[in-house]
């Protein structure tokens, strides 16, 4: 009986470590030690953000371009896994542009969603309170801010993100454009995100065609802003 | 590309090269587009092939028709953001202002494929004759396919490519490289002629010889 256990056991282990394709990753990569990241949930409903972003971007943004950053990323992590303890300088190099776009990807649209919110849960409603204040110091107003968001975010050339953030080295807050993936930290070490927009065009493209300058002004509806004075009160502090 | 974007920026005062570098973006993201409607073929006409003396040149530099389409589908899925794909004749020319090969030879020009970020095209990096291309940005794909990238390149592979524009651009550039090499010719004759070692100036080195003259 402890016999046809340990044989059951191992043979699972072998199919394991060989099938962790089909069987999924997650399996075989836990079993390796290795953390594997998951596709987080919206705390709304597809539909919810509506007129600002319709239901049928949401479910494409989140089902499909996301999860593909997670899977992907997952991916190129396993490849680093294995490449690292055989030394494999070529194929360590090799995988970080990978890295940076999947892994930066997921992180980015990670905050994305948590800076969204439907209108009956706060969505669009300023900030108030030391965000507020430190909006109104750095920018002059919040229609200043908007207005500088909406400006880069329009100007930026290609794929990217358009960011508020907190300089927490120079106790300020910026605005920031990232291109592709890259996270808010590539443009400096000390940088935090507190709001990011995506423009990539997928993020608009089905309902505001090219116009993007038209989803800039329509997304502050559903700005999260109670998501980025939590985040602003915990790195200022 | 990289060395040439920053010549760009370095070169010139900020308030004078970035509104020139967005007047770039727009210029060759015009060019770009143009290239790519006529690198089509409407209403599913497309598909065909390369004509006899580009396919020679597919089979030499990418082992088969196959093979080529492989490498272009494959980069066009590969690019990372907005940009563009381009199969493309390249000169071979050394990428370094005034040399010239000194062994060119019909070997050293070659089919390529290489791809390119949002409006970069590879024109810019000289000596590429653009073939044909496909537009990667969400814009081209969207509507039809969301994110369903791979099967929008494979339509277009299969579907929407004009082999008889590709070929004619083969031609056109196969002609203007041999024009190219023609001109090199005809000045570096001009310039052996112009100065022989007898009239050289005293301590004269010459680059590709040991001869210093005396």
């Amino acid at each position: 009986m402890a016999a046809r256990s340990l044989l059951i056991r191992k043979t699972l282990a072998t199919v394991l470590r060989r099938d962790s394709a089909a069987l999924g990753a997650p399996a075989a990569a836990h079993s390796r030690g290795l953390h594997t990241f998951t596709l987080p949930d919206l705390s709304y409903d597809y539909g919810a953000l509506e007129p600002a972003i319709s239901g049928e971007i949401m479910e494409l943004h989140h089902k499909k371009h996301h999860q593909t950053y997670v899977t992907n990323y997952n991916k190129a992590l396993e490849q680093l896994h294995d490449a690292l303890p055989k030394g494999d300088a070529s194929t360590i190099v090799k995988l970080q542009s990978a890295i940076k776009f999947n892994g930066g990807g997921h992180i980015n649209h990670s905050i994305f969603w948590k800076n969204l919110a439907p209108v009956r849960e706060g969505g669009g409603e300023p900030p108030k309170g030391s965000l507020g204040w430190a909006i109104d110091e750095h920018f002059g107003s919040f229609e200043k801010l908007v207005q500088k968001v909406n400006a880069e975010g329009a100007a930026l050339q290609g794929s990217g993100w358009v960011w508020l953030g907190l300089d927490k080295e120079l106790k300020r807050l910026v605005v920031e454009t990232t291109a592709n993936q890259d996270p808010l930290v590539t443009k400096g070490p000390g940088l935090v995100p507190l709001l990011g927009i995506d423009v990539w065009e997928h993020a608009y493209y089905l309902q505001y065609k090219n116009v993007r300058p038209d989803y800039l002004k329509n997304i502050w509806k559903v700005i999260n802003w109670k998501y980025a004075s939590e985040v602003y009160d915990n790195e200022s502090s | 590309m990289q060395h040439r974007h920053a010549c760009f920026s370095l070169q010139c005062p900020y308030w004078v090269s970035k509104p020139f570098l967005v007047i770039l973006f727009y210029l060759l993201q015009v060019w770009n587009h143009d290239f790519f409607w006529e690198s089509m073929k409407p209403r599913g006409g497309g598909g065909g092939k390369p004509s006899e003396d580009l396919l020679k040149l597919i089979d030499r530099d990418f082992g088969s028709f196959e093979g080529f389409v492989n490498e272009f589908k494959t980069a066009a899925q590969t690019q990372f953001g907005s940009g563009w794909v381009w199969f493309a004749y390249k000169d071979s020319r050394l990428d370094v202002g005034n040399a010239v090969n000194p062994l060119r030879s019909d070997e050293d020009k070659k089919l390529v494929v290489v791809k390119s970020p949002n409006a970069v095209n590879p024109l810019i990096w000289g000596y590429y004759y653009p073939l044909l291309t496909i537009d990667i940005w969400e814009h081209a794909y969207y509507i039809d396919f969301q994110n369903r990238r791979p099967d929008y390149i494979s339509m277009f592979m299969d579907k929407l490519v004009s082999w008889e524009v590709v070929n004619s651009r083969f031609e056109n550039a196969k002609a203007t490289v041999e024009q190219m090499e023609c001109e090199d010719e005809r000045k570096r004759r001009q310039e052996e002629e112009r100065f022989t070692i007898d009239e050289a100036p005293a301590n004269a080195v010459f680059p590709d010889t040991d001869i210093v003259s005396e």
